[in-house]
């Protein structure tokens, strides 16, 4: 009964920070709503069995998607109120969303409530996937194909963000801030490094340390510390890209090793190998996506000839 | 078993609400930053539509105690998708403010 009441709380929270958050005046209100919103969803999936999501969820939900949101308001100037829609501007579309809701609900409660057959076929393989946590052993073995593309999807945002993102917006750092930045980097490489290896048997894995070690960075970077973390830096680039060129390369290597014994099929490591492919893979990716989140957050132009700063910075010179 | 399916049920209303929510907002939100922080409300929703579901197989009358690990996954990697897109969305957004700021009333050719 109490864990009842629990679901009932939090469930009740959240939808009551959705609301607000889409409902709320201003826009600064609006993304710290929003912000609490996304720690409360990493309660949500602990509550709900699901350990490694709440892990990535508490450094993505809540500490980047909350930087990316205040780095946004920071560029919008100076906050005006929104601007009030009439009854009539939110009286249909509320009408159609209910209606929506209403079907949603219809269909969403008669899902059955028995599980499907993938669970157990995965606990069956799992002895076989070279590693003993079943959502690691789905990652990078069952279905790696999904992280292979993931990481391909992180590198194409990456590109696209340092095309279009204009020049940052800079503040100065607080002292105290800054020396506690220092502080808690050294412990989340620790932490990451521990999550990591963790993947292996317990909940963990590339994702959650990645994030972790992004997470950090961007505090580090948004005290101005860290300033060979850019996309200038050779070395950065290589890390970005060697995420996706290593899982490549790996896949080619199992490939070949596989072609000679039996069929060779694409994306499937030989069991033996399995561990310390998947421990390369890992390495790599953790790094990738790490620098990759980082640089996402704090996204800055490189200067380059072709970038879209440095055109506007030579047509203002010219004019 | 009664209040194991009772919360499961909560939980279902719960994430298509989320969805509901999210939409409203997506549709209604005068700024696009809202817009974009309502995309991610949906995407919470369907999430948590995902994790119920995966819940289900760690329930009392199930073969296992653990959640279904592929649901699991195919949700890690939504969040890391989901991060980078709003990234990207923001981006362009910034780069809008930036363009319409320059150019304030200039008719176009």
């Amino acid at each position: 009964m109490s864990l009842l009441l629990f679901d009932v709380l939090l469930c009740g929270l959240l939808l009551a920070l959705a609301l607000a958050s889409v409902l709320s005046r201003q826009l600064s209100h609006a993304v710290i709503l929003y912000i609490a919103f996304g720690l409360l969803m990493a309660l949500t999936w602990a509550r709900l069995a699901a350990p490694d999501l709440a892990l990535a969820e508490a450094a993505i939900g809540a500490g980047l998607t909350g930087a990316l949101c205040f780095t946004a308001l920071a560029r919008q100037g100076k906050l005006a109120a929104s601007p009030t829609l009439s009854w009539q501007q939110r009286c249909w579309p509320a009408l159609f969303v209910l209606v929506t809701l209403f079907g949603l609900l219809l269909l969403v409660l008669q899902l059955p409530a028995k599980p499907g057959p993938l669970p157990a076929l995965v606990m069956q393989q799992l002895a076989a996937s070279g590693v003993s946590h079943p959502v690691t052993a789905v990652l990078l073995n069952f279905r790696s194909w999904d992280t292979l593309l993931e990481l391909l999807v992180l590198l194409l945002a990456l590109l696209g963000t340092l095309q279009v993102a204009p020049a940052p917006v800079y503040q100065s750092s607080w002292v105290l801030s800054r020396s506690w930045s220092q502080l808690l980097a050294p412990l989340i490489i620790v932490l990451a490094g521990y999550l990591l290896w963790a993947g292996a048997h317990q909940p963990g894995g590339a994702f959650q340390a990645g994030a972790l070690l992004a997470a950090g960075a961007v505090v580090l970077k948004l005290n101005h510390q860290l300033n060979w973390l850019a996309w200038r830096n050779i070395w950065v680039r290589f890390f970005a890209i060697a995420g996706l060129t290593v899982f490549v390369a790996a896949v080619l290597t199992a490939w070949l090793l596989s072609g000679a014994l039996a069929e060779p099929v694409w994306l499937r490591w030989p069991p033996e190998l399995a561990k310390y492919i998947i421990l390369l893979i890992e390495i790599f990716a953790t790094l990738a996506i790490a620098i990759t989140l980082t640089l996402l957050v704090v996204a800055e132009q490189p200067a380059t000839p072709l970038s879209l700063a440095r055109q506007e910075d030579d047509e203002a010179a010219d004019g | 078993m009664v209040e194991f399916s009772s919360s499961l049920n909560l939980f279902l209303a719960t994430a298509a609400t989320l969805v509901a929510i999210g939409v409203y907002g997506f549709i209604v939100g005068p700024e696009p930053l809202r817009r974009i922080v309502a995309l991610n409300i949906i995407s919470a929703g369907i999430f948590m539509l995902m994790v119920v579901l995966a819940y289900r197989s760690a329930g009392p009358d199930a073969v296992s105690t653990l959640a279904d690990p592929v649901l699991h996954a195919l949700v890690l990697t939504g969040l890391v998708v989901a991060v980078s897109a709003t990234a990207f969305a923001l981006a362009l957004l910034a780069r809008l403010g930036k363009t319409t700021a320059d150019r304030p009333e200039e008719p176009g050719p």
